[in-house]
């Protein structure tokens, strides 16, 4: 083993270590986020600033980011596991569905007694909201939490599931309801990667434009059955 | 079933063509022959000659330094984040122990979170600190292995290359173009990409969201090209703002595998032996196919346990069925499934999906490919990681043919031998070593979320990710514990640099050798059948090391879930 001499150590290996992290930290952390925002502001100004829907003047989410929807006329989210914290006692969280300040999953394994537990109270819960028999089997969507949290979609076995309800409480037609649903799924990209979907947030937006609900806007409420 | 074969196919096809060209491409980058103005302005700021070359140690040593002084530049610029700008959301600076394990976990090309993004890092932190950790991490990878293919082309030399040379030339000639390219196209896709930090919007149910932003798609880009995997949010490329659809998704897939399966064929192309590099990169390709068909097999059949209370886990023209708890509905099983094995194998880390709520046997895969550590394998590290086993395997076939072992015309021997164990060894005795430690030191187990088997796998993930770099977690477990910050990221350290350094020797000893021609007796190593042999010997040493530890955690897990035990 050669080590280098004492001569060498410092011209050739501790003044350009020194160097190295002050220049490559301003060329890669700085120079080049920089001109990316620049060059992303200039050319793709509405997805640079997170994709934000306006109606109106008024902004009503990210097209990309699911919201918690809790009114009967309202196609609903998947389940989410996002806290925050809790307002009367910093140290501690309470649930707090698609919160997009904090991503957040169960990250609950397959064999673990507290999940097993919250997809049977929403089995249970589902299908009682969208009057479903007893064996109805759910969409393993709509009991299972995301990964984020913030998933903006379900599948189309779920929306076609929560139709009858949202139908019912829009005073809908049956030809109607399905005609969005339908103009709102997404395929597979290129017939290949992905799932087919429907953002519900997009879904439930286009359903306020064109069919006002017809039963009175009940008081909102937290409804925290994710837990 | 058939979409996902040919999604499957198309990916592997594209990964594959994608690996030739810029496996040419780096092979130009690393035959050093002219130099750019900016590469020859870098080289006098540093104060180096880039004609001179240098012996390995001093190449291995250049290295070490550079690292060490970037890794306390990062800790110290992470300390002082109250004081730095563009910190709109006023977050406080992280503590010391977490502060050493994030500035550790990004220069080892690991990025292990012990922390939430959204709340524990500035705008400004996440430029200057964790996007720049990761170019200079990945590409002290990818010059790492450009040192040890030089050394191993060469007869009866000193020099393995400077290292100066070969960083900065990669990180002006790859790492940054690409990386650019590829966050415009993110930002087209919807990744944010701005100096602002978040926006307030208000639901249609009349709730306030707060969407966190900021400089999401620059570090996205080099997080999956550097195979690095630290997310700008917690829960990292199942972010809708990191990974918004399935374009994106199969983007970062292609970016993980692209440098790792390049310098298969770099390899090939400097070592002038290219069947050589297909044969390593054949070695790759199986070992990966046959873990993403388990992943695959295992999440979309789903957990029987959810199955039995009413979820309806089964394939048909509305829905994708499978087990989605803890993954995205815009992905599904199988885009799902393809990241999971690619970003374990590739060593990135990035998650698009909990792997802690994987089915038992795809947290298995996602395990055993952080053990075997070289399937595709981080930036650079991969390879050699791959070169020691194929090194290992030539060891082992000569002893039964009773001749002295030759790898690419030069002779293996004592010291060859030893260097390499020395790596393989020190992989799982960091691994088993520090699980073991932390199963019985006071008070880890309160970190754990999950209890029975699985809470073992949390531990053992967790100390398996660290020492392969890999950064991925169960991430239910509470790392965040100045136990586990400190041996976590001492795992970290000591899984980088006991791979890279006595390998980098071991190219240097190759190197002052002299290059023998093949001979009758020679085994030659650029066929199928020293493929397999190669793919025979990753299993069983990474088999007899892992399975017991396996055992413990997924594997009874497994047949606990079949049986209906739960926890």
């Amino acid at each position: 083993m050669t080590f280098p001499t004492k001569i060498l150590m410092w011209p050739q290996i501790i003044r350009p270590a020194l160097i190295a992290a002050v220049l490559f930290m301003l060329i890669t952390g700085l120079l080049y986020p920089l001109l990316t925002v620049l060059a992303g502001q200039t050319l793709f100004p509405f997805q640079a600033q997170g994709s934000v829907i306006t109606r109106d003047g008024k902004t009503l989410g990210s097209a990309l980011i699911g919201q918690n929807f809790t009114q009967p006329y309202y196609f609903h989210s998947r389940p989410s596991m996002t806290q925050m914290t809790d307002p009367n006692d910093p140290n501690s969280s309470i649930s707090h569905p698609y919160n997009p300040a904090l991503s957040a999953a169960s990250n609950l394994g397959p064999t673990s007694k507290s999940l097993l537990s919250s997809v049977h109270s929403r089995v249970q819960e589902y299908r009682k909201l969208n009057d479903l028999s007893a064996n109805t089997a759910v969409p393993v969507d709509a009991v299972t939490a995301s990964a984020s949290g913030l998933d903006p979609h379900i599948s189309l076995a779920n929306a076609y599931l929560q139709a009858q309800r949202v139908r019912v409480n829009r005073g809908m037609s049956q030809e109607q309801i399905l005609a969005v649903v339908k103009a709102h799924s997404v395929p597979r990209t290129l017939e290949l990667f992905g799932e087919p979907r429907i953002n519900v947030l997009q879904l439930n937006i286009a359903l306020d434009e064109q069919f006002k609900p017809v039963l009175p806007t009940t008081k909102l409420h937290e409804n925290n059955h994710e837990e | 079933m058939l979409i996902t074969i040919a999604k499957f196919a198309v990916v592997l096809a594209l990964m594959t063509g994608l690996a030739v060209i810029m496996g040419m491409y780096l092979a130009r980058v690393f035959n050093l022959g002219s130099h750019s103005l900016a590469e020859r302005q870098t080289y006098r700021l540093l104060g180096i000659d880039a004609s001179t070359e240098m012996s390995w140690s001093h190449y291995a040593l250049a290295l070490l330094m550079s690292n060490a002084v970037m890794m306390l530049l990062g800790y110290a610029l992470l300390r002082l984040q109250t004081w730095l700008p563009w910190n709109d959301l006023n977050i406080a600076a992280q503590t010391p122990d977490l502060a050493f394990n994030t500035a550790a976990s990004f220069i080892t090309n690991t990025n292990w979170q012990a922390y939430s993004g959204e709340t524990s890092l500035s705008n400004f932190s996440q430029m200057a600190v964790i996007t720049f950790l990761m170019f200079v991490g990945s590409t002290s990878g990818i010059v790492a292995a450009a040192g040890f293919m030089r050394g191993m082309s060469r007869s009866s030399a000193q020099a393995i290359g400077n290292f100066w040379v070969d960083f900065t030339r990669t990180t002006y000639r790859v790492m940054l173009p690409l990386s650019f390219v590829m966050a415009l196209l993110y930002i087209w896709q919807g990744i944010p990409q701005t100096l602002d930090s978040s926006a307030v919007v208000s639901t249609l149910e009349g709730a306030k969201q707060q969407l966190i932003v900021g400089a999401v798609a620059s570090l996205e880009s080099i997080k999956h090209i550097g195979t690095n995997g630290g997310g700008f949010f917690s829960m990292n490329a199942a972010h809708p703002f990191e990974n918004p659809t399935p374009l994106t998704n199969l983007l970062h897939i292609l970016s993980m595998l692209l440098i790792p399966a390049a310098l298969t064929y770099t390899f090939g192309s400097m070592l002038m032996k290219r069947k050589q590099g297909w044969v390593f990169f054949g070695t790759f390709l199986v070992l990966f196919i046959g873990f993403l068909a388990l992943t695959y097999h295992a999440e979309q059949t789903g957990n029987p346990l959810l199955s039995a209370l009413g979820a309806d886990q089964s394939v048909n023209s509305l829905q994708g069925g499978g087990n989605l708890e803890g993954k995205e509905l815009r992905f599904g099983i199988a885009d799902t499934s393809l990241f999971v094995t690619t970003t374990t194998g590739a060593t990135t880390g990035s998650v698009n999906a909990m792997h802690d709520s994987l089915t038992p046997l795809g947290g298995l895969v996602a395990l055993a490919q952080m053990m075997l550590n070289c399937v595709f394998g981080g930036d650079g590290v991969g390879l050699i990681n791959l070169i020691q086993y194929a090194i290992l395997t030539v060891f082992f076939v000569g002893m039964m043919i009773g001749r002295s072992p030759e790898f690419l015309g030069k002779k293996i021997e004592a010291k060859e031998i030893k260097l390499v164990m020395l790596s393989v060894l020190a992989h799982p005795l960091c691994v088993l070593g520090f699980t073991a430690l932390a199963t019985v030191w006071p008070g880890t187990l309160d970190s754990l979320n999950n209890l029975g088997p699985h809470g073992f796998s949390e531990l053992l993930y967790a100390y398996t990710s660290g020492t392969a770099n890999n950064g991925s977690a169960f991430a239910g477990f509470n790392a965040n514990t100045p136990f586990f910050n400190t041996t976590i990221g001492l795992a970290m350290l000591l899984g980088r640099f006991f791979t890279m350094l006595p390998l980098l020797a071991v190219a240097g000893s190759l190197a002052a050798k002299k290059t023998l021609s093949e001979s009758a007796g020679t085994v030659p190593t650029a066929t199928p059948l020293f493929m397999f042999l190669v793919v025979f010997i990753i299993l069983v040493v990474g088999g007899l090391t892992f399975l017991p530890a396996l055992a413990l955690g997924p594997l009874v897990e497994q047949l606990l879930m079949l049986s209906g035990q739960t926890f």
